[in-house]
């Protein structure tokens, strides 16, 4: 299977929990480390959360797991799709507090998600129906 | 994973694996649906290349053929096997390895100047 439908990566940092928890869900935070234009969170589940990046690309994000401070959660745009995609991405944070620290866990999944057919058709007729209507403007235009 | 997600992928880096099928695509994307005539006069690939380019992508899906004026058959780009790709690509863009690395000497700063 060549397409990755889960990413993960685990680091070892030398900070509290309590302290790499801040870090990662609250706004100032955010904006130190992960969307280095700003960052706004609303900490509750089913909160929007969102990220601007260096790069000008604006994130929305919602909150979907809070268990403070050892696992936090949250759904994201899977980059480059068109904004109206439903497609996400699932993010999760999972710390572990070690003698030295804490273990950081991220997992990320579900880029191998296929557009729902009721999406797809909806996404289709749109593009069809974009172009029928400039047909139809163009008739018009040439029949005045 | 369903095997049609590999199989859309696998024709749209095919696809886009030949200089001429990409400059088609290009062309189809800047500037709307066309037909093999106009393309063959809007770039440097014969009527021949251009029909035969043309039909690989309509079998891979990641081009429609629909009526156009005087009967003419006009290709329109598909983009839902490109944004499948996308995703593919998403992946490997995603660079968490960079992103701990910049938490991880954020917490450092953080903790040498703890009211900074």
């Amino acid at each position: 299977m060549g397409f990755p439908n889960r990413i993960e990566r685990t680091v070892e940092l030398a900070h509290a929990p309590q302290q790499v928890w801040a870090a990662l869900t609250t706004a100032e935070g955010l904006a130190a480390w992960f969307g280095n234009k700003g960052a706004t969170i609303d900490l509750r589940t089913g909160g929007d959360a969102s990220l601007d990046f260096d790069n000008g690309v604006h994130t929305n994000m919602r909150v979907e797991r809070i268990e403070e401070p050892t696992v936090f959660g949250f759904t994201w745009q899977i980059y480059g799709l068109p904004a109206d995609d439903p497609r996400r991405t699932y993010v999760e944070f999972t710390l572990e507090p070690t003698p030295a620290g804490t273990r950081l866990t991220v997992v990320e999944t579900g880029f191998a998600q296929l557009p729902d057919d009721a999406h797809k058709t909806a996404f289709d007729g749109n593009v069809n129906g974009w172009a029928q209507k400039l047909d139809e403007l163009r008739d018009y235009l040439d029949a005045r | 994973m369903p095997a049609d997600f590999e199989a859309i992928a696998e024709q749209v880096f095919i696809a886009l694996g030949d200089p001429n099928r990409r400059v088609i695509l290009a062309e189809l994307a800047a500037g709307g649906p066309a037909t093999a005539t106009d393309l063959a006069t809007r770039l440097p690939i014969t009527r021949q290349g251009i029909a035969k380019h043309l039909a690989t992508l309509e079998l891979a899906g990641l081009v429609v053929a629909e009526p156009g004026e005087r009967r003419r058959v006009r290709y329109r780009l598909q983009s839902a096997p490109m944004q499948l790709a996308q995703q593919f690509l998403a992946a490997l863009a995603r660079d968490w390895d960079s992103q701990l690395d910049a938490l991880s000497a954020h917490l450092d700063r953080k903790a040498r100047r703890p009211h900074g």
